[in-house]
């Protein structure tokens, strides 16, 4: 949408639509009918960076408006400061987000950095970037680093994938898939962690984790002997290239409806950013990577730039919250690792 | 333009409790038990009830189960075959009582 100019790819202007008022109870207020009070972080257990914005994909539900135009990109000054913010605190897990995080140029030094220290990589590939060229080493480069990678991949068939992420995703993910396989990803025994995950290619909720992942695994495997360890179902956001399809498709309203409709509490009481804090790539922070993108920073005096990262205020730090937040609490939940309840 | 079936009228659907609350309160907690995950998953009961759906002709239905399918995890392709089930019993259907219509045409004629 910002490669075309559109009035929609501004976060403000997502933000009017997003919490114009309709008559749907405002977030905030159906998530203290919990009872826990005001949405609240934890303990911060994954910093998730998004090391750019740059993607060889243009998928039509994509909440950054990834695409190949795309030049936002984290610098190395800036993978330093995450650097020095993991070495200095207890911070388990990075999770590498992008548009496709491969695509910054620095990404294999900064994957060599953060597993120096010991801690937990996760990288959201998107698959087909593995079989692009000049990148056709960057599957063993992940396995020997003992990378965990998450995939998208909305349906086991060609036409749902295809339709949502472009024409020949589905053909060449699978390719990619049997590349990762090859060197152990997904396969028991091995430690090679390969995940993936479904989101709905339309305006409905995500059908049950459990159910939808041994379809996948039996016609996955069935029809093209590929394998992986978890499928995660995630949920889509009402925002960016979603929310600009919402309008489009004239579903908005009766998908924000669904979606407060099917507010579930055991979903809303664990969603991910209780313990998880987003960076941008400059540096910015945010409470979670669709605030991120709607540019939500953090308030209620916690800092704004990984630069100035203080734990003590990070802690126990009020969430940021806005109507699109029911979509991390509707149906069985949603995260980056999937259904929630 | 006028029409019987407005989709805003599906969500209406529990105001038939206002005339009898014990009969619709039986109706649904059954309908409830009959579309949980059994013998059958929750999967294949929604494209049941699709392709009943576009037997029985009803745009409520269609439309709910349309969702409903999907949300479970179908595509189109399971869809369409499911409605497709139930167009070859309705069209089988009519055409297995040609053997009436034979039964009454061998008796009538030399």
């Amino acid at each position: 949408m910002k490669a075309f100019g559109e009035q929609l790819a501004l976060a403000n202007e997502q933000l009017k639509i997003i919490n114009y008022e309709t008559g749907l109870p405002h977030f905030d207020e159906k998530y203290e009918l919990i009872g826990e009070g005001p949405l609240k972080s934890g303990k911060i257990e994954i910093l998730q960076l998004n090391v750019g914005k740059m993607c060889n994909q243009v998928c039509k539900h994509c909440h950054v408006d990834a695409g190949p135009d795309r030049k936002e990109i984290m610098t190395k000054e800036t993978m330093q400061n995450c650097l020095d913010v993991l070495s200095k605190h207890d911070i388990a897990t990075v999770d590498l987000t992008g548009g496709a995080p491969e695509l910054n140029p620095n990404f294999k030094w900064f994957v060599d950095e953060i597993k120096k220290m010991n801690k937990h990589v996760m990288v959201r590939s998107n698959l087909t970037i593995l079989e692009s060229n000049g990148f056709e080493d960057y599957a063993e480069f992940m396995a020997n680093h003992k990378i965990e990678i998450i995939s998208s991949l909305p349906y086991y068939k060609r036409t749902f994938t295809d339709k949502q992420r472009g024409e020949g995703v589905f053909e060449k993910s699978v390719s990619a898939i049997k590349k990762l396989n090859n060197f152990g990803y997904g396969k028991e025994g091995t430690g090679l962690i390969f995940n993936l995950v479904y989101n709905p290619v339309g305006a409905f909720l995500p059908p049950s984790q459990q159910g939808l992942e041994q379809d996948y695994k039996r016609e996955l495997f069935n029809n093209f002997g590929i394998v992986f360890n978890s499928l995660y179902t995630i949920t889509n956001m009402p925002i960016s290239r979603f929310l600009d399809y919402l309008i489009q498709s004239g579903n908005y309203e009766s998908y924000m409806q669904k979606l407060v409709d099917s507010f579930n509490p055991s979903a809303a009481v664990n969603v991910m950013c209780k313990f998880t804090l987003s960076v941008g790539w400059d540096g910015e922070l945010y409470d979670c990577d669709f605030n991120q993108m709607l540019e939500l920073n953090l308030n209620h005096g916690a800092p704004r730039n990984i630069k100035d990262f203080d734990l003590s205020t990070l802690v126990n730090r009020r969430i940021i919250t806005g109507q699109h937040c029911y979509g991390c609490t509707a149906g069985a939940g949603s995260s980056c690792g999937g259904a929630t309840a | 333009m006028e029409t019987y079936y407005k989709p805003d009228d599906l969500p209406r659907f529990s105001e038939m409790s206002e005339g009898s609350p014990e009969l619709w309160k039986k109706f649904s907690d059954w309908y409830g038990s009959v579309f949980k995950a059994g013998a059958l998953s929750e999967r294949e009961k929604a494209l049941i009830a699709l392709a009943v759906a576009h037997a029985v002709q009803c745009p409520y239905c269609i439309d709910a189960y349309t969702q409903e399918s999907l949300s479970k995890g179908a595509d189109l392709e399971q869809m369409t075959e499911a409605i497709h089930v139930a167009c070859a019993i309705r069209g089988g259907a009519s055409l297995v009582h040609g053997v009436q219509m034979k039964n009454v045409s061998s008796k009538l004629t030399m």
